[in-house]
């Protein structure tokens, strides 16, 4: 495990001297900025949205019954936005252990259909066995992200998968669940109704009781990522490099498999199929961090929920008086970089 | 290869494949049994041969108006829809260089379905607007697509990556208009999203016939040779002269075209543009985009898959695109397994 206890594989090749200072002061305030950023955007989000309240009312909602701001703020932006905190870092997380897993700067769970197999399951789960709770269909959730995550893999090609490859085999599952879900979906349209919304991914319908549910799932996927980041490492380096550092390739594997299942599943069943926001963090990232996931992977458990929680308040701003899901906002605002990456590479 | 070359003084040759003759023979007989079935069938059953006979105009009056004005041009939809998507997907499997590559994932099915449905839910059009605004949709969304991915040509993996990420971007927005029609609208929108043949008529009809009577026999004419020599390679097919980017130009057009005429038409059919071509290609034997073949085997497939989705529920007329969904999605299934193991994919 010698190799990962070195700085950072990027920075460790460059000669350059004058920089490293600069770079070194960037680390060190790397994150107390992350931590900033992410507190600025929960603040607007409980403040921002068809009413707009100042920081003290919202303050004063958050912790008084009598205010006036209470049952705006207290009843629904505050689920809101501890959903799109866990569901932003379940998705951030996901797409980091994905693009180091399959080796592929596409990756994302929403890309691969990982996020369209749970919805597909979750569909299933409430119209056809009339499971309403998300502690219900959550099951459902983590079974349809499962099955997707190992099939879009071994279509994909496995170990010899190439971008191109995976992201075909994942948009090929996308399409047939899609169909799957939209079939369903005009089957009863008392059902279309209530899921034509959670279909393209949403944080408004967000109640404690959803977040409870979902949060232990999470909590156990942030966890096991976060001991999947050194083996990770080493794996980056190839199977036989990595044994030799002592890291077991198979076990790793599927362990990240069971973690990219459970944070998927999690955030799927409770906010729908939302998609780029797994692809972008991770790319916005590594750009500051360098590959070395025991770095990346903290700030794209920060970033991630900043990203998703600004592309919500931005749909709430942008659709008043309605507003836009976070996932349109998301898959309009995340596409152009994905596009941007593919056409560099 | 068996091959017959047939030649005339005056320099001009034709060749001809036996078994693809064969094949497309073999397609336009079941296409036209399982017509003359389909017409037959429905609440007011004809026997083949009255069909028959009505079609040939001697028919009672009563057997006439049913056959002329309902279910004679519902099937000539599904039959023409379905040719022109095979044929299109049979294009973009060429362009791609990959069995994967067609208009239903790579987004041009839509750009389409976003056209149809700011019609249907923002404008407020009927049928003949929404036909329009498909088209408007699949080409513009092509020519975009295109423009991403042009560098130094068209290459297949940029083609795949763009248009994987433009398909994504084009959910999310589709995936809005859907949230904020009523449901009425939105209920027609599925449906059309789903892809249905239920009360076509001719006006439905002429735009596909024609294009498809129009496009096909000049791509055919024009460059099917080179299309062929261009799954060798670019390098390859430009030493043997092949003008390359003409002919991906000429391939790209017309299968955009035809494959939004076919989605005006019908709605976006799933898969039967993926899984007419590799059908034939199977059963042809032959390398090669083997357009002719498809486009008989995409007639053939969808209007069989009408006449199930017509009678697989009694009492139900189930879309379409659900059986052909459903269908499709297994077969891929079948087809991503096996293109893997040949390293094909």
């Amino acid at each position: 495990m010698s190799i990962t206890k070195s700085p950072a594989p990027s920075a460790a090749p460059l000669p350059a001297a004058p920089p490293a200072r600069g770079r070194r002061s960037a680390r060190r305030a790397g994150p107390p900025a992350a931590l900033l950023l992410l507190l600025a955007v929960l603040a607007a989000s409980l403040a921002i949205g068809a009413r707009r309240y100042s920081l003290g009312e919202v303050w004063h909602g958050l912790l008084d019954p009598d205010a006036p701001a209470y049952t705006v703020v207290r009843r629904t932006r505050l689920p809101r936005t501890l959903l799109g905190l866990l569901a932003g870092t379940a998705l951030g997380l996901a797409g980091g252990v994905m693009q180091a897993l399959t080796r592929n700067p596409l990756a994302d769970p929403g890309l691969l259909g990982i996020n369209a197999g749970a919805a597909a399951a979750v569909v299933t789960a409430i119209t056809f066995l009339g499971i309403g709770s998300v502690s219900g269909y959550v099951w459902f959730a983590f079974a349809g992200a499962g099955a997707v995550a190992v099939l879009v893999w071994a279509v994909g090609g496995g170990r010899a998968a190439t971008p191109e490859r995976l992201a075909l085999a994942g948009a090929a599952v996308n399409a047939a669940l899609f169909a799957y879900v939209y079939a369903v979906e005009l089957l009863d349209t008392a059902s279309l109704d209530r899921m034509r919304f959670w279909t393209v991914g949403s944080l408004a319908t967000a109640r404690l009781p959803t977040i409870a549910g979902i949060a232990p799932f999470v909590a156990a996927g942030v966890l096991l990522t976060a001991a999947l980041a050194r083996p990770l490492n080493a794996l980056a380096l190839g199977d036989d490099a990595a044994r030799g550092l002592g890291a077991r390739p198979a076990w790793t594997r599927a362990g990240a498999l069971v973690a990219v299942t459970l944070l998927c599943g999690a955030a799927t069943a409770a906010c729908g199929p939302i998609v780029f926001v797994g692809l972008m963090v991770p790319h916005l990232v590594r750009a500051l961090t360098g590959p070395d996931l025991r770095r990346l992977l903290p700030y794209c458990a920060v970033l991630a929920p900043v990203t998703l929680l600004a592309a919500d308040v931005l749909g709430r701003v942008l659709g008043r008086p309605a507003e836009i899901q976070v996932g349109i906002v998301t898959a309009v605002a995340g596409g152009p970089v994905f596009l941007a990456v593919v056409r560099r590479a | 290869m068996n091959t017959v070359v047939l030649r005339s003084r005056g320099g001009l040759s034709v060749r001809l494949r036996p078994r693809a003759l064969a094949v497309g023979a073999a397609c336009v007989l079941v296409a036209a049994v399982v017509a003359v079935v389909t017409i037959g069938s429905g609440d007011y059953p004809m026997s083949p041969a009255d069909v028959v006979r009505t079609l040939l105009g001697g028919g009672a009056p009563a057997d006439t108006f049913i056959v002329e004005q309902v279910r004679l041009p519902r099937v000539l939809t599904a039959l023409a829809a379905g040719g022109a998507l095979g044929f299109s997907g049979a294009a973009f499997q060429t362009l791609a260089r990959n069995p994967l590559g067609s208009p239903d994932l790579l987004g041009f099915t839509q750009g389409a379905a976003g056209g149809a449905l700011i019609v249907i839910t923002v404008i407020g059009g009927g049928v003949v607007a929404t036909a329009v605004g498909a088209v408007t949709g699949g080409v513009i969304t092509g020519a975009v697509i295109q423009l991403l991915a042009w560098r130094d040509g068209l290459h297949g993996r940029r083609l795949v990556l763009v248009g994987i990420g433009v398909a994504a971007i084009l959910t999310g927005i589709n995936g809005y208009l859907l949230t904020r029609a009523n449901i009425p609208d939105a209920a027609r929108a599925v449906l059309w999203l789903t892809g249905t043949l239920d009360g076509r008529g001719w006006g439905d009809l002429a735009p596909v016939l024609t294009a498809t009577a129009v496009v096909v026999p000049a791509v055919l004419l024009g460059r099917a040779r080179e299309a062929r020599i261009l799954e060798m390679g670019d390098d390859a097919a430009t030493a043997l002269g092949v003008r390359v980017r003409g002919t991906r130009l000429a391939l790209l057009a017309s299968a955009v075209l035809l494959s939004a005429l076919a989605a005006a038409a019908t709605g976006p059919v799933a898969f039967v543009a993926l899984t007419a071509p590799q059908l034939a290609r199977r059963l042809t034997r032959e390398p090669g985009p083997n357009l002719l073949p498809s486009l008989c085997m995409g007639a053939a497939l969808l209007v069989t898959a009408d006449l199930a989705a017509q009678r697989l529920v009694p009492g139900h007329q189930v879309p379409v695109g659900v059986v052909t969904g459903v269908l499709g999605g297994t077969y891929l299934i079948r087809l991503l397994a096996t293109e893997r193991r040949t390293g094909r994919l």
